[in-house]
Parts: structure tokens; C-alpha cells; sequence
């Protein structure tokens, strides 16, 4: 029982970093569906930074700058040049893909993974659960979502950015610089997605082609299914993240298909868009640019 | 403003200048921005621009089997562009075409599978179209129907539909009908189209076939649709003024939840391209990324359907290039910019057009009453949220 609930705050990390990221993107009124594309790139960066630093620590740092510099690209393009944020969106997820692929050859002349970095607790599985309990990014990650709620609701910061994100002209006329909220929210969203990639790249001390392998949509889905709370953000994380370990768990007594698993975090947020489990209300101005 | 009511001749050929100017104009500015990105790639891979980019032409366009896989490849992003498009003159954006461009080869396949041998080619072949078009509708239903009903962001629930059809197709061919250690299922018994090596042998090798007729068909048929019909108009009306067009007799929740089957039903009939035309069975994963590609092909496009098919000619010179050059430079580059093209299209289109109205309204060319409404505007309170009414004598 206290290895499941391990391995499902294990699992839940990368969607805590990463939704907490959507959340403060989304409530500031800038679709984050660039979280994927911002998780890759982290992962891509923080197994360059690791490997030529030999420091995992210094690879966080070099997986959150390359966040950063992704996010000021989405922010320059969807806030400075009002550019539509879903083609932006994507194209930001095709780009990451692209540049860690094209850099992979670069740097490691290999077109599927790095060689093994330095990294925090045992590579393998099979190393004994308790030992993701060593890694400092588990707990970060739960840390860092409570800092954003309270960032969110108890510092002025989050009021502008609620703000930004529900009323951007009523915000404009009482003189919140609603683009500058938005341009920081963007960038915090970048960090810590990336702090997911990190955590992946360093978890399994490699980067591989793809590894976030969609991680960044189903944290997305965990912002949309938490109605853009971080409490519930993190329940519906966690909820996704035992939902996996339960199929990990059962794979051996093929109880239930494997393809059912990976559906359920997607089916439950179409399920809460329409409305049949409370509606989830998005942020009023969500997806709207501002002058 | 009032319009003007004796208009110079000379107006009008302004005003088509004016018109060339803007779509030509931006997609151009995007391209210069991403061919310079390519140059710093290539040149930080220790290649030359001229060598890479010489080899992309010959490789593509430079011989017929290159310029075969560059038509195949246009033929399926021709049905996702033209999917997206369609979906964009009524205000949605459809981002599920992959997992429909999916489900519209699957059950193509189903049915060309279930079919007896010998069945005739006429009743087989329309048979799957009418399977690919069912298949891909139905993804794009659900989206659509939620759209009208709930008012759910078609954004998000297509992006999540994506994922929950890829899946469920995965597990149908993986526990019951896949070829054993393969992912595809059995080749289909009737329905194949023939390729355009059996008619220009020149061609051998490629995967280019007698679909590509189809997709150009599809293209003509959209653009008949969209500028001829009535429904078509209200489909327009309901994209530029949602408000308006309810206003107007027009439901407009209708009109969503029918563009998104339609704009469904295209992106799945291009999954013929590859089942009818190419390998005559399903596989995973064979849509790779042609429903993403169909958003930056109908952006490029300018969301118009002969736009559709010169920008699918793109993308897919693009990425048969990426295979050309892979000795020079890693593939991956043409990944890179694409996404390029994306974000330069996205964010010059309105950029180059502000710059060029701004142009316009300043030097008196185009719409004189235009240049004197900019003009009036600039002197108003800031307050105003109205312009200052015309008061010239």
C-alpha cells in the first residue's frame, strides 16, 4: 500500500510541475498548450546541462533556463504579436520536437537518446520504491504547487493575474500592465514545465527522443478536470497518477486493457468540458488577446 | 463612414493591389524568416546552405520518384489542410484531424477487409470512401455536437479526442485483428486504387497514386461549398460574426456541430491515401503527424482551398526534403521548420497587414475614405470608444 501511494506521487510529479505551470499560465489568460512542447525542451536541456556539469542540481538549472527561453518565444509571439495561442501552441509543441531532435544529433550524435547523466536516486524500477523518496524533485514538485496557490491567491501578483485572466480591460483601466502579468505568467509556466522534463530526464538519467510522450497534455487535462484550482489540480494529478500505477500494478492479470488506462485522464476531461460533472468554467478570457 | 459612392477607376485596381499585396505579401515574410533559421541550422551543423537546399530541390522535385512521394504526401495533408480550413471559416479549430485522418483509414480498411475478393472495383472503391467519410465524421461529431450543446472548447476536446481514439484504435488492431508480430491489419481484399506507376512508369518506386485526384476533387468541392451555397455563406457568416449570423436566421449551433462533422469527414477520407492508395492494410501510427501538418498547411494556406493545395505542396516538398538531405543535415531540421513557418505565418500575417494598412492610410493609396477615417481616428479623445462622426462638408 505505501509503494503504490510512492509510486503514484513518483508518477504525479511531472503532472504536478507541469500543471502547476498550467494553471498560472491559464488563470493569466494564455492557453497552455505548450506545456508538452516547454516539458521537452526542460528534459532536453537539463540532460545537456547534467551531462557537461556532471551536477544534476545544475542540470535543473539548465532544464529551467531552457523552459524559460521556450516560454519567452510563446509569450513574444501570443502577447507582444497577438498571435492566435492555439496555432502558436502547437507549433511551439512541433518546434520542441523538432530543435531537441536536431540538438540530439548535434550534441550526442544519436538520433534516440543521450548517454547516461548524472541524476538523483536509483535509474532502474527495480531499485527499491523508497528510493524516489531520495529524490528531491518529488517533494519539490508538491511544494511548488502549494506555491502557486498561495502565490495565486495571496500575494498581488495572483490578483493580477486572475485578473488578467477574467477581466483584461477592467484590469487595463486600473492600471495592471495586464501584457507584462501575462509575459510573467507565460515564463513561470515555462519554468515549471521544464521542471517536469527535468525531472523525467533526470529520474531516468537519459534523455530520450519524445520521453515526455504526452505527460504535457494530460497535465493540461488535470488543470481543465481541477477546474483551474491548484487543490484540485493536484487531486486530479494525483487521481491520473494512481489510475497508471494501478495498470502498472495489474499488468501481469490483464484485467483491463492497457489503451483503457492511458484514455481515462482524456475521457474524464471531455467529460467535465461537457458539462455532466459540474461545468468546468474556464478563465473568462482565456485565449483573448490583449492590446 | 458613409461608402463612397463615385469611386475612381483607378480605386479599384488599387484595391486588387491591395488585396494581392496581402496574401501574397505575408506568407512571403514568413518564408524569408524561415529559410534564415534554416541557414543558422545548417550552418551550426558545418554544412552549406547553397549545397543543402540544392540537394532538397533534386531530391523532391529534381526527379520523378522524389516528386511522386512529394504528390502522395501532399495528398493526404490536401484532406487535413482542407479539414482544418473548413473548420476555421466557421470559427472552429479542429485540431483532431489526426485521430480522424485515423479512424477514417481504419474503417476504410474494415471494409475493404470485410468485402469479398473479386468484389467489383467501382462498388469496393466507393464502398471505403464512404467507410473513411463515416469514420472520420464520427470523430468529428463529437467535438461538434459537444461545441453546440455545452459550448465545450472544440480546442481542447479535439486535442483530448485525439489521444482517446489513437488508443482505443491501438487496442482494436493489437487484441483482434492485427497480422501476428506486426501492427497492421490484413491487406484488404477489394477496394485498391490504382498507383501512378501503372500509368506513367517513370514514377516507379513512389507512393503517389490515383488518390491525389480525389484530394484535388475534395479541394474543388470545398471551394464550391464554401463560395456557392448557401450553406456554405451561413458557414461563413457564422465564422466572422457568430452574433451577427444568429441575428440573421442562422443557428448557429447547428452550423458548428455540422462544419465539425464535414471538416471530420475530409480529414478522414484522407486516410484512403495511404490504405486504398499506398499499403492496402491499417497501421499504427500511420497518420504521423499529417492532422497536425493539416493546421499548418490550411494557416499557410490562408484557410482557402487552392491555397490548401499549394501549401500541402509545401510541406510535403518540406518533409520528402528532410529525407534528401538527411545526409547533410539530420532530417529533423525540416521539423524545425515547419514549426518555423507556423509561428512566422501566425505572427506576420497581421503584423505585415497592420504595417501595410498603416502604409496605405499615410501615402492616400487604396480606399481615400479609409486613409480620412484613419485620420479622424487619430485625433478622437482617448476616451471614445466611438470614431468621430464624418463631418466634412
Amino acid at each position: 500500500m505505501i509503494a503504490f501511494l510512492i509510486q503514484t506521487l513518483r508518477i504525479a510529479t511531472p503532472y504536478l510541475f507541469a500543471a502547476a505551470g498550467g494553471i498560472v499560465s491559464e488563470r493569466a489568460g494564455i492557453i497552455a498548450l505548450t506545456l508538452e512542447g516547454f516539458m521537452l525542451t526542460g528534459a532536453f536541456c537539463a540532460a545537456l546541462g547534467s551531462y557537461y556539469s556532471g551536477s544534476p542540481w545544475l542540470g535543473i538549472v539548465a532544464g529551467a533556463a531552457g523552459g524559460l527561453l521556450a516560454a519567452l518565444l510563446h509569450a513574444l509571439a501570443t502577447i507582444r504579436y497577438r498571435a492566435d495561442q492555439v496555432v502558436i501552441g502547437i507549433a511551439m509543441n512541433l518546434l520542441a520536437v523538432g530543435v531537441t531532435r536536431f540538438f540530439l544529433r548535434l550534441a550526442f550524435d544519436s538520433s534516440s537518446n543521450s548517454p547516461r547523466i548524472p541524476g538523483f536516486g536509483g535509474a532502474q524500477v527495480q531499485s527499491g520504491v523508497f528510493s524516489s523518496l531520495a529524490n528531491p524533485l518529488v517533494w519539490l514538485g508538491v511544494l511548488n504547487m502549494v506555491a502557486v496557490g498561495w502565490l495565486l491567491y495571496r500575494t498581488p501578483f495572483g490578483l493580477r493575474v486572475r485578473a488578467a485572466g477574467e477581466k483584461p480591460e477592467a484590469a487595463l483601466s486600473v492600471g495592471v500592465p495586464v501584457r507584462r502579468v501575462r509575459w510573467l505568467a507565460v515564463a513561470v509556466s515555462g519554468a515549471c514545465a521544464a521542471m517536469a522534463g527535468s525531472y523525467l530526464a533526470l529520474d531516468q538519467h537519459q534523455f530520450t527522443d519524445g520521453m515526455t510522450a504526452g505527460r504535457g497534455f494530460i497535465a493540461l487535462a488535470a488543470v481543465i478536470f481541477g477546474k483551474w484550482d491548484p487543490k484540485r489540480v493536484t487531486i486530479a494529478c494525483l487521481l491520473f497518477a494512481a489510475a497508471e500505477t494501478m495498470q502498472i500494478r495489474l499488468q501481469s492479470l490483464q484485467l483491463v486493457p492497457s489503451q483503457f488506462v492511458e484514455m481515462i485522464p482524456y475521457v474524464l476531461t471531455i467529460i467535465a468540458l461537457a458539462g455532466v460533472v459540474g461545468r468546468a468554467a474556464q478563465p473568462a478570457a482565456l485565449g483573448k488577446a490583449v492590446d | 463612414m458613409t461608402p463612397p459612392t463615385d469611386r475612381p477607376a483607378s480605386d479599384g485596381v488599387a484595391r486588387v493591389r491591395a488585396h494581392i499585396e496581402e496574401s501574397i505579401l505575408p506568407p512571403l515574410v514568413a518564408l524569408v524568416i524561415a529559410a534564415v533559421v534554416g541557414d543558422v541550422l545548417i550552418i551550426i551543423f558545418g554544412q552549406s546552405p547553397g549545397d543543402v537546399y540544392r540537394q532538397l530541390l533534386e531530391g523532391t522535385w529534381g526527379n520523378a520518384y522524389g516528386f511522386g512521394q512529394v504528390i502522395y504526401k501532399a495528398t493526404t495533408l490536401t484532406f487535413t489542410g482542407l479539414a482544418v480550413a473548413l473548420g476555421i471559416r466557421a470559427g472552429l479549430f479542429n485540431i483532431g484531424a489526426e485521430s480522424q485522418l485515423a479512424s477514417g483509414g481504419f474503417l476504410a480498411a474494415l471494409v475493404g477487409l470485410a468485402m469479398p475478393r473479386g468484389t467489383p472495383a467501382v462498388v469496393a472503391v466507393v464502398a471505403c470512401l464512404l467507410a473513411a467519410a463515416a469514420g472520420g465524421g464520427a470523430v468529428g461529431a463529437i467535438p461538434g455536437a459537444l461545441k453546440a450543446r455545452f459550448g465545450a472548447s472544440e480546442v481542447i476536446v479535439t486535442i483530448m479526442l485525439n489521444f482517446v481514439v489513437l488508443a482505443l484504435l491501438n487496442y482494436i488492431v493489437a487484441a483482434h485483428i492485427h497480422v501476428s508480430e506486426t501492427l497492421h491489419t490484413p491487406e484488404m481484399n477489394a477496394g485498391a486504387l490504382p498507383r501512378l506507376t501503372s500509368v506513367f512508369p517513370k514514377f516507379a518506386g513512389s507512393a503517389a497514386n490515383t488518390t491525389f485526384l480525389l484530394a484535388i476533387a475534395a479541394a474543388a468541392g470545398v471551394w464550391w461549398f464554401l463560395f456557392k451555397t448557401r450553406p456554405g455563406y451561413e458557414l461563413r457568416a457564422v465564422g466572422l460574426q457568430p452574433d451577427a449570423a444568429e441575428y440573421g436566421g442562422v443557428r448557429v449551433g447547428t452550423v458548428w456541430a455540422k462544419t465539425m462533422i464535414l471538416s471530420g469527414m475530409l480529414a478522414g477520407l484522407g486516410g484512403l491515401n495511404y490504405v486504398l492508395g499506398y499499403k492496402h492494410y491499417y497501421e499504427e501510427g500511420f497518420a504521423g503527424g499529417s492532422g497536425f501538418l493539416g493546421i499548418a498547411v490550411a494557416l499557410v494556406g490562408r484557410n482557402h482551398p487552392v491555397g490548401v493545395v499549394i501549401a500541402a505542396l509545401l510541406f510535403a516538398t518540406l518533409s520528402q526534403g528532410g529525407l534528401a538531405v538527411n545526409a547533410l543535415v539530420p532530417k529533423q531540421m525540416v521539423d524545425v521548420l515547419t514549426a518555423v513557418v507556423i509561428i512566422a505565418v501566425a505572427t506576420a500575417v497581421p503584423e505585415v497587414r497592420r504595417a501595410l494598412a498603416a502604409a496605405r492610410s499615410s501615402s492616400g493609396i487604396g480606399n481615400r475614405e479609409s486613409g480620412i477615417a484613419e485620420s479622424a481616428r487619430t485625433q478622437e479623445p482617448p476616451n471614445s470608444r466611438f470614431p468621430i462622426p464624418d463631418s466634412r462638408p
